[in-house]
């Protein structure tokens, strides 16, 4: 990712901040300009709930160029409490440790790193709930 | 000379954190052949966490403790050696995850292992003279010691974070006084570009931690006309299990009074970490009333003292962020070869 492109989603994605339609209430993340659901162009920040249940899940193994190091890692699809659906990474978990339905919550990790010299990302990926 | 503020000043929320990964003394013993244990285990980032992150998760719990709005925090500092960048602050990402942008200062301070309690007394004075009415200050470390080194069995990850606030807002700890004790001791050091640090061995010991960590305590107490029976609690800086019992029995304190706060057999040395961890497994036990002492030590060389009188607010409310004992019972035992990927000492 540029570095224009993640300065533009930092707080958005720092703080787990998505956007609602305001004409019918569809949720998004990441966010988007025009509503999938109806068409509409009025839509309002929305501050996603970061707790939620493992819809279903896998292992990636051979990664995408740039997530080589952190290979074997999970990606799963988590629906948050307030019925919106996020592609995550699932952390702080072994494979056979998973199950759908499991309940996780948000936890602020590095996502990627541009080599030694550039950028650090971070944001969001989700892990089993810490109490 | 004890520093003591205008206004009633106190930690108005806490939060701590510890990555689950442990590596045991014995593991690293079995590598190289060693006999020592330091400490029993410690703890080590996973691959995609860093101070930065392990910043962020205890200032996530310390907002949500105090239940304040995070744009009412003024200051954002964090105290830590293990900076993923050499040059672009912490303290902005941290300040940016947690809703405190953009009317908020914000910086990193490195003085080894006492940054975090360094960064304790400028939000204290922040919020003592009214410039602020919150301050956070951090203390989070991914330390690293060279393979083999004593300090490889010991340098560890974690940290905490504390939002400081002014009377009558709601504290549940509140500030004494304070007192540093400073001197230029090259006992522990690294150089830019340096992946390790060097130490001067057992230099580190009497001159260096003991002579600091000693001489803040007892200023402290001094001045306030307090001895160690006045305190229910003490915390001294934890770079192993030896030094901070010896160094509680030289001033007068019993393992009673330490004990809640001894994070270091299960943890490691958290370097900035390591006092406000300790500190934050001492709030997590106390009562209304007591006092609590807390010493950090920073290799260089410095010590900063702190006395704390614990408030009714630490009992009325539930608390929302996990309690120390739970990071630390929260682990995952990683062998050498999985804590050498960890801490990039591969090249791939
Ligand atoms: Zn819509």
């Amino acid at each position: 990712m540029s570095v224009p492109r993640y300065w533009r989603e930092t707080r958005y994605r720092y703080r787990l901040i998505g956007e609602m339609c305001t004409e019918c209430g569809a949720i998004f993340f990441p966010r988007r300009a025009v509503c999938l659901k109806c068409g509409s162009v009025e839509l309002e920040e929305y501050k996603l709930k970061e707790i939620g249940t493992v819809a279903t899940w896998t292992t990636i193994r051979n990664p995408p160029e740039g997530y080589e190091k952190y290979a074997p890692y999970i990606v799963a699809l988590v629906e948050l409490d307030d019925g919106v659906m996020v592609l995550t990474q699932v952390v702080d978990i072994e494979p056979e440790e998973m199950k759908t339905g499991m309940r996780v919550e948000a936890a602020f990790r590095k996502v990627k790193e541009d080599g030694s010299s550039g950028i650090i990302e971070y944001g969001f990926k989700f892990r089993p709930i810490i109490e | 000379m004890i520093m003591k503020t205008v206004n009633t000043v106190g930690i108005v929320g806490y939060g701590a954190y510890i990555p689950m990964n442990r590596l045991r003394a014995s593991e690293v013993n079995r590598v190289w052949g060693g006999s020592g244990t330091p400490i029993e285990e410690k703890s080590v980032t996973a691959m995609d966490e860093d101070a930065v992150t392990i910043a962020v998760e205890c200032a996530r719990y310390a907002v949500k403790r105090g239940k304040i709005a995070p744009k009412d925090i003024g200051a954002v500092y964090v105290g830590t050696e293990s900076k993923p960048y050499a040059v672009k602050p912490c303290g902005t990402i941290v300040a940016e995850s947690i809703g405190a942008t953009p009317n908020v200062m914000a910086a990193d301070y490195e003085f080894a292992c006492k940054a975090g309690t360094e960064a304790f007394q400028t939000c204290i004075g922040l919020v003592s003279s009214g410039m602020v009415r919150y301050a956070m200050a951090i203390g989070a470390d991914t330390a690293q010691g060279r393979p083999a080194d004593a300090l490889e069995y010991t340098a560890a990850c974690g940290g905490a974070a504390y939002i400081f606030g002014r009377k009558p807002d709601r504290t549940i700890a509140d500030l004494e006084g304070s007192y540093s004790f400073v001197t230029d001791t090259p006992d522990f050091w690294r150089r830019g570009r340096e992946m390790y640090p060097r130490h001067g061995s057992r230099f580190t010991g009497e001159p260096a931690y003991f002579h600091h960590v000693i001489s803040a305590a007892k200023g402290l107490m001094e001045e306030l006309g307090t001895e160690p029976g006045d305190f229910t609690y003490a915390v001294f800086h934890q770079p192993n299990t030896k030094f901070p019992i010896k160094a509680a029995r030289t001033i007068g304190f019993g393992m009673d009074a330490i004990k809640p706060g001894l994070v270091v057999p299960f943890v490691g040395n958290t370097y900035a970490g390591s006092t406000l961890l300790g500190l934050a497994a001492t709030l997590d036990v106390a009562s209304p009333g007591d006092r609590i002492l807390a010493v950090s030590y920073g290799s260089g060389a410095g010590s900063d003292a702190f006395s704390f009188i614990v408030q009714d607010e630490i009992a009325n409310n539930p608390r929302l962020d996990p309690p120390v004992s739970v990071f630390i019972n929260r682990k995952r035992y990683i062998d050498y070869s999985l804590y050498s990927k960890l801490r990039g000492k591969f090249i791939k």
